[in-house]
């Protein structure tokens, strides 16, 4: 899926046979692998397939609807918040706040609704909007005012932080009677979250491998001086991502409010944020920048889901998923560098 | 170094006011452009000009002021004053892109093309061609296909990322990018540095094409005065922000551009003795 630097279908399609896999069923075979071997998101599938393999011969109550819906809704936020964050780290950036964009966004919907009598559908839509400020101001502060992200991000996910618990007293408040009809296809529906995550995620990826501005964001994360002597607007590239990442918290925070039916200032944070980012680095991007895939995100997410979920239910406690975790990263990693390093060298063709 | 007047034997002469013919012919013509970077003049009263179809090569040593130069002809940053003529008529060119839309392209001396990016999507880059809202690749990758077999350049697949490719290669990606851009004038900065005998001779005979064809205005700045001398037209050596000499190519020699270097070497030698 990513086209960025990976063979277009109809070239791989044309290719003559690669030397050493031999022809005939078992030539294909490998010749399908070593495709496969190119694509970004091939390793993590691979471990995606595997991981629900394991975790149904474990435990048959894996693959129960109950439990792919329980799957789906751990999956979904995470995979939307890094629909953002790969857009920022293909760029060369990061976002620290999403977190707390998330946890203030279904509040600042409350307060709209109930303090100021504006319509269900405005509100939502305001929300949404306060999460692209919120990413505008997270852009303003690193490109304009040339604070590194990481930074910027970590100042502004305090001051959201404060905000919310100051204006809520630290206190949950109840879903507005008026916001129930738009929330049930926001989030209340059990297969709400998921269906938002996989349309984004398609739309996001085509966005980022097949459009000028997918294009763009690539060249600024990969070389940001030649970007810029090319003609691409770097300013605006990373602006559009900081405020993508900012609009997908927002809609995060609301779906998860309306999931739980309760809006919950201990929601949100670092924890989804930090899962978003491990997510698309165990799908295939690069936080050096330059290069990521939305569907290698995607499943990043379902892996630290299905983990999360599958030693649950084989009955191993939460304390050491963490070390199952930082190990999924560091291999992820390590294996990202390593073909990355034998793609640039030209030796998985 | 007082600057030295115009041979007046170049295609299109000198600076307005010493050469009144040259300002016929000029398709780009730079008038006392100056540039500061805070305490530091990088370059200080700069008047060119180049004629249609001619390459100039413009020489000077290292922080003599010939890269801040060609971003500013190129549109990445503006002049602090002098103004800029475009076939006689003045321009702004308030950035790369208003400059490429006015016929100026440059390849840079870091060649601004992306590793991660194939050579196709490179050879596009910020002109992508585009079946809304998608990039039509299939089009770009044909036609990417096309240009480099045109200019000789063989290379396996286009669908491959640059970083995998040689040196000359990249080089000949970026001139090829530019040339078909439907530039007017081309700016190459640099365009042999660190390059083997092999790939320089690919980048040497692809300019050489480009001057056999007469309607590209090429200003290359170079390092290696035989090269030099040998494609361009006329050289022009920029030192410590101006430009001092003006000569047609076969009208010079690179004894002739050694000595005025040394000269040069010697009286910055000569006054810091005298200030220690």
């Amino acid at each position: 899926m990513s086209e960025t630097a990976e063979r277009a279908p109809e070239d791989v399609a044309a290719l003559p046979p690669t030397p050493g896999l031999g022809g005939g069923p078992w030539g294909a075979v490998k010749r399908a692998a070593a495709v496969l071997a190119q694509q970004r998101e091939a390793t993590v599938f691979v471990v995606a397939v595997l991981l629900v393999i394991y975790f149904w011969r474990a435990s048959p109550a894996f693959l129960t609807k109950d439990n792919i819906i329980n799957i789906s809704q751990i999956t979904a936020p995470v995979a939307i918040i890094a629909i953002g964050e790969v857009f920022l780290l293909v760029c060369g950036e990061i976002d620290l706040s999403v977190g707390f964009i998330f946890a203030f966004s279904p509040f600042f919907m409350h307060y709209l609704i109930d303090y100021y009598g504006v319509p269900a559908v405005l509100a939502v839509l305001l929300s949404l909007l306060m999460g692209v400020a919120a990413g505008f101001v997270n852009g303003f502060i690193t490109v304009a005012l040339r604070v590194p992200s990481f930074i910027a991000t970590l100042g502004t996910g305090f001051i959201l932080w404060g905000l919310m618990l100051t204006t809520s007293n630290a206190y949950p408040a109840n879903i507005p009677d008026k916001a129930q009809g738009i929330g049930h296809w926001i989030g209340t529906y059990a297969w709400a979250e998921i269906t938002w995550a996989i349309v984004l995620v398609i739309i996001f990826q085509i966005a980022l491998s097949r459009t000028r501005w997918g294009l763009h964001t690539v060249a600024v994360g990969g070389n940001i001086l030649g970007a810029s002597e090319a003609g691409i607007n770097v300013a605006r590239i990373k602006y559009t991502a900081f405020m993508l990442t900012g609009f997908m918290g927002a809609l995060v925070g609301m779906q998860e409010a309306f999931r739980t039916n309760s809006i919950d200032p201990s929601s949100g944070g670092y924890t989804p944020m930090f899962y978003a980012i491990a997510g698309a680095v165990i799908g295939g991007t690069a936080l050096a920048g330059g290069s990521g895939t939305i569907v290698g995100a995607f499943l990043g997410a379902f892996v630290l889901s299905a983990l999360t979920d599958g030693f649950n239910l084989i009955g191993i406690s939460a304390n050491p998923l963490n070390i199952i975790f930082g190990a999924a990263i560091l291999v992820a990693m390590i294996a990202n560098v390593q073909l990355s390093r034998l793609r640039r060298a030209g030796r998985t063709t | 170094m007082t600057a030295p007047e115009p041979d007046g034997l170049s295609p299109v002469g000198g600076p307005p006011g010493t050469d009144p013919q040259a300002a016929d012919g000029a398709v780009l013509r730079v008038e006392h452009i100056a540039k500061r970077f805070g305490a530091v003049t990088a370059l200080v009263d700069i008047n060119l000009h180049v004629g249609r179809g001619e390459v100039l090569g413009l020489l000077g040593d290292n922080g003599a002021g010939k890269s801040t130069l060609l971003k500013i002809l190129c549109g990445f940053q503006p002049p602090d004053t002098g103004r800029i003529l475009l076939n006689g008529e003045e321009v702004q060119l308030k950035s790369v892109d208003n400059a490429r839309a006015l016929g100026i392209d440059v390849v840079y001396q870091d060649l601004a093309l992306i590793d991660e990016l194939t050579v196709y999507h490179n050879m596009f880059l910020k002109r992508e061609m585009v079946r809304w809202p998608l990039l039509n690749n299939r089009a770009m990758r044909r036609i990417a296909r096309e240009r480099l077999d045109a200019i000789g350049i063989g290379l396996p697949s286009v669908d491959v990322p640059v970083a995998r490719l040689s040196g000359g290669q990249r080089q000949a990606i970026a001139v090829a990018r530019a040339v078909y851009s439907d530039a007017k004038v081309l700016l190459l900065d640099e365009p042999l540095a660190a390059m083997g005998a092999k790939e320089a001779a690919l980048i040497l005979d692809l300019i050489r094409d480009l001057k056999q064809k007469g309607d590209i205005s090429i200003i290359i700045v170079a390092h290696n005065y035989g090269q030099a001398i040998e494609i361009c037209d006329r050289i022009n050596l920029l030192q410590h922000g101006e430009i001092t000499f003006d000569k047609l190519s076969k009208n010079t020699s690179v004894q002739e551009l050694n000595d005025i270097v040394i000269e040069e070497y010697r009286r910055a030698l000569l006054e810091r003795q005298r200030s220690a």
